[in-house]
């Protein structure tokens, strides 16, 4: 979903077609190439997509995203020593947002990890970092008693966002899905066919994740888009899904993070347990990190609102009144919600407070006002 | 969306529509519209302002991208499209009728381009 696509790993071809590929060409999909996929970018309206999720429900096909399980007595501990969180103590059946860093504590991956099962884990990585991910928990599984196992073409992974979303799949299976809290997951049956359902997305809006076999994705998608209809849930690409994440504050990988940032240069520093017991890759760099980050911030991660109506794009330099560079664009938008352009950039922390006057983007030469918000721009009602 | 045979084609995906007392009516293509996403914004040139053919005199700002809105032909703006500046979600939803941008007083010694395109000719070249 952005313009600087990463190029797809080597042991696969250009545009590797989804599970469900047939089914956005019939539907008239605008496909695109996002790391090494050929994936849907919208089938009408994105921003008709976007306000069926806020309002209703949305489908999506996620298949790029990748797998990778790890199994064994040491499967926890692994991740422990890997990973920035503390894994081990997972409970069966709950996920956690967590990231990978390098040994100096930049950011390889942010990561949504599932215990499936005592001694099992799903990790779930960025499509474009996948091969970087399951390169780095294989290399550090030395010493463990885990095996790290690609899982890519193992699942396809179609979500279903919006308010909406539990009527809708909860005409479609038997799983307690009231009692499926956010952040957690339980093997079911959908429309007959098994998957993993986990209350998890990325959209700022109540929602599930379907990981299912390949094979079971195209009549999963039909029961799903049927059992929707009276609530008007739409196919959606990955034009909204963009929208939706900036909307609700959400970082991006290649965006608000690189492995030029650690955790704590993007405000997530609470990703990173010092706590937890042993070793783990990046603690040093990253205990640097969280001191800096709590005496002399270089910079923080802020929430731009346009006062006119030209966008800010990433890559874009925030400017002060003087036309001195504070800062650098990471994301941008028009927002469906609000009506107006929103943006992240990482600002000069000495601009980074909600209400910070004189703040502008050079949009092509101009400087365009922008107020500095707090993040993020939208944040669902429960 | 199929391309009206009345309008010209530029390469750079806008119309001009045939003269009427040498005013012709300016706008971007279904193509176009349709690569773009929704439009959320357009920057307009402003009545009385010359525009130069093969020139930018604008642009559309859409979800995913900017895009520089150029001048199939020369001549002064006469008139801008107000309801597709309130309203950008014209452009797509009705590219080549109500989504219409600028008309422009065309230059009596340039005339008509000659590298502008007919309709089969457009729809060829966005089949390349």
């Amino acid at each position: 979903m952005t313009d600087d696509t990463p190029t797809a790993p080597a042991s696969r071809p250009l545009s590797c077609p989804t599970a469900l590929d047939a089914v956005h060409r019939a539907l008239g999909a605008a496909m695109t190439d996002f790391a090494g996929w050929s994936m849907p970018l919208r089938y009408g309206s994105e921003r008709a997509e976007h306000q069926a999720v806020r309002t209703s429900a949305g489908l999506f096909d996620l298949s790029h995203m990748g797998e990778i399980t790890v199994t064994g007595p040491g499967a926890g501990a692994l991740l422990d020593h890997a990973l920035t969180g503390l894994l081990s103590t997972l409970p069966v059946g709950r996920a956690r947002y967590t990231m990978i860093c390098d040994a100096a504590g930049g950011i390889l991956d942010d990561l949504i990890v599932y215990r499936l099962a005592d001694r099992e884990y799903l990790v779930v990585a960025n499509a474009s970092n996948a091969a970087t991910v399951l390169d780095a928990l294989t290399d550090r599984a030395a010493g463990f008693d885990a095996a790290v196992r690609d899982d890519r073409d193992a699942y396809a992974l179609i979500a279903v966002q919006g308010p909406a979303s539990p009527a809708v799949l909860g005409r479609l299976t038997d799983a307690d899905l009231a009692g499926l809290r956010y952040y957690a997951s339980l093997p079911g049956t959908v429309a007959g066919r098994r998957a993993l359902i986990a209350r998890t997305g990325y959209t700022g809006e109540d929602g599930f994740e379907l990981f299912c076999a390949p094979d079971d994705a195209e009549p999963l998608w039909r029961a799903i888009t049927e059992a929707g209809r009276p609530e008007g849930l739409v196919p959606c690409g990955l034009a909204c899904r963009d929208t939706l994440r900036l909307e609700a504050g959400m970082p991006l990988y290649g965006h608000e993070l690189t492995t030029a940032t650690t955790p704590f240069d993007a405000g997530l520093g609470r990703v990173v347990r010092f706590d937890k017991p042993g070793d783990f890759v990046g603690r040093e760099r990253l205990a640097a990190a969280a001191e800096r980050a709590a005496s002399a911030p270089p910079r923080a991660l802020v929430g731009l609102v346009a006062r006119g109506r030209r966008v800010a794009r990433a890559g874009f330099a925030v400017v002060d009144a003087g036309g001195t560079v504070i800062g650098r664009v990471t994301s941008g938008a028009p927002s469906p919600t609000l009506g107006k352009p929103i943006a992240m950039a990482y600002v000069d922390p000495g601009y980074a407070t909600p209400g910070t006057e004189g703040v502008a983007v050079d949009i092509r030469g101009t400087s365009e006002p922008f107020d500095v918000v707090a993040l993020p721009f939208y944040k669902r009602r429960t | 969306m199929s391309n009206p045979e009345n309008l010209r084609y530029s390469k750079e995906h806008e119309w001009l529509s045939p003269a009427d007392n040498g005013v012709a009516t300016i706008g971007i293509t279904a193509y176009a519209a349709n690569a773009l996403g929704d439009v959320v914004y357009v920057d307009l040139p402003q009545v009385g302002a010359t525009v130069t053919g093969g020139e930018t005199c604008g642009e559309l700002e859409s979800t995913k991208s900017v895009s520089d809105l150029y001048a199939p032909v020369s001549g002064e703006v006469t008139e801008v499209n107000q309801n597709v500046v309130d309203d950008p979600a014209l452009v797509n939803s009705a590219p080549f009728e109500a989504g219409w941008l600028f008309k422009v007083r065309l230059d009596d010694a340039a005339g008509e381009p000659a590298d502008l395109l007919t309709a089969d000719e457009y729809t060829a070249y966005t089949e390349e």
